[in-house]
């Protein structure tokens, strides 16, 4: 089995779906012959031509508005937005039109099509590329968004996105793009959209992330076992639209404590709506206010900011310890 | 996608192309059309003028919803639409209704959207989507549509319409340099008719023409009387078979005029001069073709009146039907967000109608209550 990077493992489910697909095509800013300025998509239009892969002019709104024509005609678009960031020229394409085609034409046409785009801080981008733009995708009817934390999920997710019969944001955090290897299957395999993953059980208190937080909250949560004060269950949740409501439940009805942690502002954002989820399905389980720890409410930071206000593991055990308290 | 043409477009010509003049006189050669077309054109123009009447009249008595009528712009739409073979998309926006009835939308679909309902009933094969309301963005989708007819190696076009108001939009102009690079056999008609609700053409942009955008995204484009339904048809046939041929995308700018209101919602008397107005009637592109089809004797004074009454009975049948819809149910709402409902919907969709099941059986309570009071 190969030990790939999230890059590779993408880009060996988009080779799969080129390959046994001819609905799907691939396009966005330089994602042929340069592969993308992440080099995701690199050796795919040598290898499946110019038809199937192919360079848009710089254009957001242009790529999003004509993915919907081809989706809606039959094909399976999977366009790349070169940093999600940049996806707000787009945003009028994706909540005006992807996300209500079924919804205003009653089922006669739909939308099947994946927006990938790159995001999050840590890599010391220029400024205005590291925005967490998930919540926003989030409050849109009609889209489903997945973030994937690992190499493994990020194929199985994809793979599952580009046969969903919706649209889907598809968002990849920078930081792990390379960061680190895992053993991922060469064949094609699913992760079902809208399902978290218990990446650690424990039982005193459960950490909630998603993309790059997932290892923070796991590094916070081995900090906090070694102290041997408790055990720590961590969820990664994956798919952020429609949120895996059960899983988060389930856990919280057991620990009584709950952390949530996520790199996007704190307000109106993905954190928020699991806290309302607690709220109404499990309130009474819960012996502590639950916790955030959040980027704050300011622009995603300079790079020589950007330390101060991405989650760390010692941010994420001091909010899980606060929880433990007496 | 296939790399662009290399040689450059056509540099614009500054001339207006016309075949009729508003006095009726031909002026340019006639195309090749037998005289029963020549008919069904007159009989289609005289649909959107009769059913475009009819739908201020049903708004007005609070039975339709907001209308976009299309007084004026008839001979643009119906000589836009009848290039198009049954398998080509037609793209438009509000104001494409008697395109969209060409095309082979349904009345009463149309009446039904009009009426606030969801557009359920389109029939795919017709190849017309739901209307556009966020002008300019419908100009994508037929870009995308052309490039994967394209991709299919179908020999299928898509044609889009649009506004004046809309080219000063991003997604106008991205649309236009997507066609371009990629070569797509798509036609974009711009229909100015002089008017973006209260907003002047002159407002709009500082060009001479917006068929002059053409030549700066590589794409050939030419400006015909929109009041002409012939030299409509006849450019739109020209570009209609550059597109199918293989030969890319073509930019129409139909020169026509407003006659009515924005929408059943706008007063234009409130910013439009009367002289204007006047001027403009005087262009009438369904009086022009009258006396077109009068002196040729291809129309008897006897048939147009007949062919009015034709199209009031075949409103009347549509409005009928639409009036008999039954109301509908709340759930209705809930099914069309996603392929299958997420856990969510189906949780909010069982509280919406437990509440308002609850609030109705109130409603009932309540009158009961009144009735024994008055009694």
């Amino acid at each position: 089995m190969p030990n790939w990077t999230m890059v590779q493992a993408i880009n060996s489910a988009l080779a799969y779906e080129l390959e046994h697909d001819g609905r799907v095509l691939i396009f966005g800013q330089d994602v042929g012959q340069n592969g993308g300025v992440f080099r995701v998509t690199d050796g795919l239009q040598d290898r499946f031509g110019q038809e199937r892969v192919f360079d848009t002019p710089l254009a957001e709104s242009g790529i999003i508005g004509t993915s919907l024509g081809m989706a809606m005609y039959g094909l399976r678009p999977v366009v790349e937005i070169q940093f999600a960031a940049f996806s707000f020229l787009s945003f009028n394409q994706i909540a005006s039109q992807v996300t209500r085609l079924r919804y205003r034409s009653g089922g006669v046409f739909t939308a099947p099509l994946v927006i990938r785009a790159p995001f999050g801080g840590g890599v010391r981008t220029p400024e205005m590329h590291s925005d967490s733009v998930e919540a926003y995708y989030m409050h849109l009817q009609g889209i489903k968004v997945i973030i994937p934390s690992n190499p493994y999920d990020a194929k199985g997710l994809l793979h599952s996105a580009i046969e969903d019969p919706d649209p889907v944001m598809f968002l990849e955090h920078m930081k792990l793009y390379r960061s680190f290897r895992q053993d991922v299957p060469e064949e094609r395999y699913t992760i079902p959209i809208g399902r978290a993953a218990v990446v650690k059980e424990g039982n005193d208190v459960t950490v909630m992330a998603y993309g790059a937080m997932v290892k923070v909250a796991l590094e916070a949560a081995s900090q906090v076992e070694q102290a041997g004060e408790a055990t720590v269950e961590v969820i990664d949740l994956r798919t952020i639209a429609p949120l895996d409501e059960e899983t988060i439940v389930t856990s919280v009805s057991k620990t009584g404590r709950a952390v949530v942690v996520h790199e996007a502002a704190r307000s109106g954002g993905v954190g928020a709506e699991v806290i309302a989820v607690i709220n109404e399905r499990c309130l009474y389980s819960l012996l502590k206010p639950v916790e955030r720890v959040t980027g704050p409410d300011t622009p995603f930071p300079v790079p020589k900011l950007e330390d101060f206000f991405i989650p760390n593991p010692d941010r994420v055990a001091k909010a899980i310890h606060r929880t433990l308290e007496p | 996608m296939s790399p662009p043409a290399a040689e450059l477009p056509p540099v614009i010509a500054d001339h207006m192309h016309q075949i009729i003049t508003p006095e009726g006189q031909v002026v340019g050669a006639l195309p090749d059309i037998p005289n029963q077309q020549l008919l069904q054109f007159y009989r289609w123009m005289v649909f959107g003028r009769v059913t475009s009447n009819r739908m201020v009249a049903l708004q007005r008595q609070g039975r339709l919803g907001t209308f976009a009528e299309l007084n004026g712009q008839e001979g643009a739409a119906v000589g836009m639409t009848a290039p198009l073979q049954q398998k080509d998309w037609l793209l438009g926006s509000y104001r494409e209704f008697l395109c969209y009835h060409i095309k082979g939308v349904p009345l009463f679909s149309q009446l039904k959207q009009w009426g606030g309902d969801i557009a359920d009933d389109y029939p795919r094969e017709v190849g017309c989507l739901p209307f556009q309301i966020v002008l300019g963005t419908q100009v994508l989708h037929a870009v995308g549509l052309a490039q994967a007819i394209k991709y299919q190696k179908e020999t299928h076009v898509a044609l889009v319409g649009c506004g004046d108001g809309a080219t000063s939009e991003g997604d106008f102009n991205e649309a236009l340099n997507f066609a371009g690079v990629y070569q797509a056999p798509v036609i974009f008609v711009v229909q100015n008719n002089g008017w973006a609700i209260s907003t002047p053409r002159r407002r709009q942009t500082a060009a001479r023409y917006l068929a002059d955008r053409g030549q700066g995204f590589g794409v050939p484009a030419c400006l015909v009387d929109g009041n002409d339904v012939l030299a409509v048809y006849q450019v739109v046939s020209e570009a209609v078979a550059r597109a199918r041929a293989g030969d890319g995308p073509t930019l129409i700018e139909a020169i026509t005029y407003r006659l009515g209101a924005h929408t059943t919602a706008d007063d234009p008397t409130r910013y439009r001069p009367q002289d204007e107005l006047e001027q403009w009637t005087k262009r009438d592109p369904i009086t022009r073709f009258r006396t077109f089809l009068k002196d040729r004797h291809i129309l008897t004074e006897n048939e147009d009146k007949h062919i009015f009454a034709e199209i009031d009975a075949e409103f009347d049948e549509a409005l009928a039907a639409y009036e008999a819809l039954p109301p509908r149910a709340p759930h209705q709402h809930f099914e069309y967000i996603y392929a299958d409902l997420t856990p969510q919907l189906r949780e909010q969709r069982a509280r919406l109608l437990q509440e308002l099941e609850i609030e109705s059986d109130k409603e009932l309570d309540d009158a009961k209550l009144d009735h024994g009071t008055s009694n």
